[in-house]
């Protein structure tokens, strides 16, 4: 059937039948929930479909780069360093008008003496407000369970190699606070700005499995 | 009606030791197996939260719970752990969890 689905390359050819590729897969019992959940929410009233779709719309808006903006900002200002690390939510709100939609953000320093990495075991509790979705490793049981058991060793497989003598540091985020590595800023880049800054700050960096690196 | 006034059992510093309760039946628990019954220091008091063992079953209106962050030596909570032994994790744990560490408990989380 010929149609102009966005998922095939330019120049594919479509003079060939196949099936659309669809993603219409068999749903599951928890899709089944979910769904069942939802439908009754809006028929009751506590939302509507709209209030919905515009939250889910809010959720994608939001992606590492707002957590960047927020590291830069801490990189070059010492004050504001501080009152992040004391008080990370409110600083965060009162300071750059990002508000991360939960109990607190805790936010934890990188140094040269600490290194920080965040998991949650239980199930995936995650910044989605200032990081964006999760990784799916994120939210693997491998992830999950190795983490708290074996840090050094997970983060050799991201490639993050921490000195012995340098203290790991693991946050289980385990009930109602939200975490934020702060990384520490790599050699080379002082006296950039805060929009320069903001580009090397990945989300690897700010969940504690990768270290920033100056960029080329 | 207020709510009533904040005030947490245990203080930044304070050795508690996580219960070594394991309920079974109906139940949602935010306290991982692998720490109860391990002791550490309280990291900060994080504030009030609602429990969530009653929020899980729809009870929204039950008491608020102060909610701790507490750092343990991970040497104390793996026997076999590898890492350097001033490594250590913070796991946030709700107070009906907490009691007061027995004098002489071999760990030492600062």
């Amino acid at each position: 059937m010929p149609h102009d689905a966005p998922e095939h390359a330019p120049g594919h050819a479509h003079d060939h039948d196949h099936a659309a590729i669809e993603a219409d897969e068999p749903q599951g019992y928890y899709q089944h929930l979910a769904a069942a959940t939802r439908s009754l929410l809006i028929e009751k009233g506590v939302f509507s479909a709209g209030d919905m779709r515009a939250m889910i719309e809010k959720i994608d808006e939001r992606s590492p780069a707002v957590g960047a903006r927020i590291v830069a900002r801490a990189w070059t200002d010492p004050d504001f360093r501080e009152r992040l690390l004391a008080q990370g939510k409110k600083t965060m709100k009162e300071e750059m008008d990002i508000d991360p939609v939960v109990a607190d953000i805790v936010v934890v320093e990188n140094t040269a003496d600490v290194h920080n990495v965040v998991v949650c075991t239980l199930c995936s509790c995650y910044p989605v407000f200032i990081l964006g979705r999760p990784p799916d490793w994120y939210k693997s049981y491998a992830y999950r369970s190795r983490t708290v058991r074996d840090p050094r060793g997970v983060l050799r497989e991201f490639g993050t190699e921490i000195d012995p003598g340098r203290e790991v540091r693991v946050h289980d985020s385990t009930a109602d606070m939200r975490y934020l590595v702060l990384p520490m800023q790599p050699e080379g880049t002082e006296g950039w700005p805060e929009e320069k800054l903001a580009v090397i700050v990945t989300r690897d960096t700010m969940v504690g499995v990768a270290e920033a690196q100056a960029a080329g | 009606m207020s709510a009533p006034p904040f005030r947490p059992r245990f203080g930044p510093g304070d050795a508690v030791t996580v219960s070594a309760r394991f309920p079974t039946g109906r139940r949602h628990l935010r306290t991982p197996f692998y720490i109860r019954g391990k002791t550490g220091a309280v990291e900060r008091v994080c504030g009030a939260y609602r429990n969530p063992e009653e929020l899980a079953f729809g009870t929204y209106d039950g008491a608020r719970l102060p909610l701790y962050r507490v750092r343990f030596d991970q040497a104390h909570v793996w026997d076999d752990y590898a890492g350097n032994p001033a490594d250590t994790i913070d796991i946030e744990i709700y107070e009906t969890w907490l009691e007061p560490a027995a004098a002489g408990d071999d760990s030492n989380a600062a």
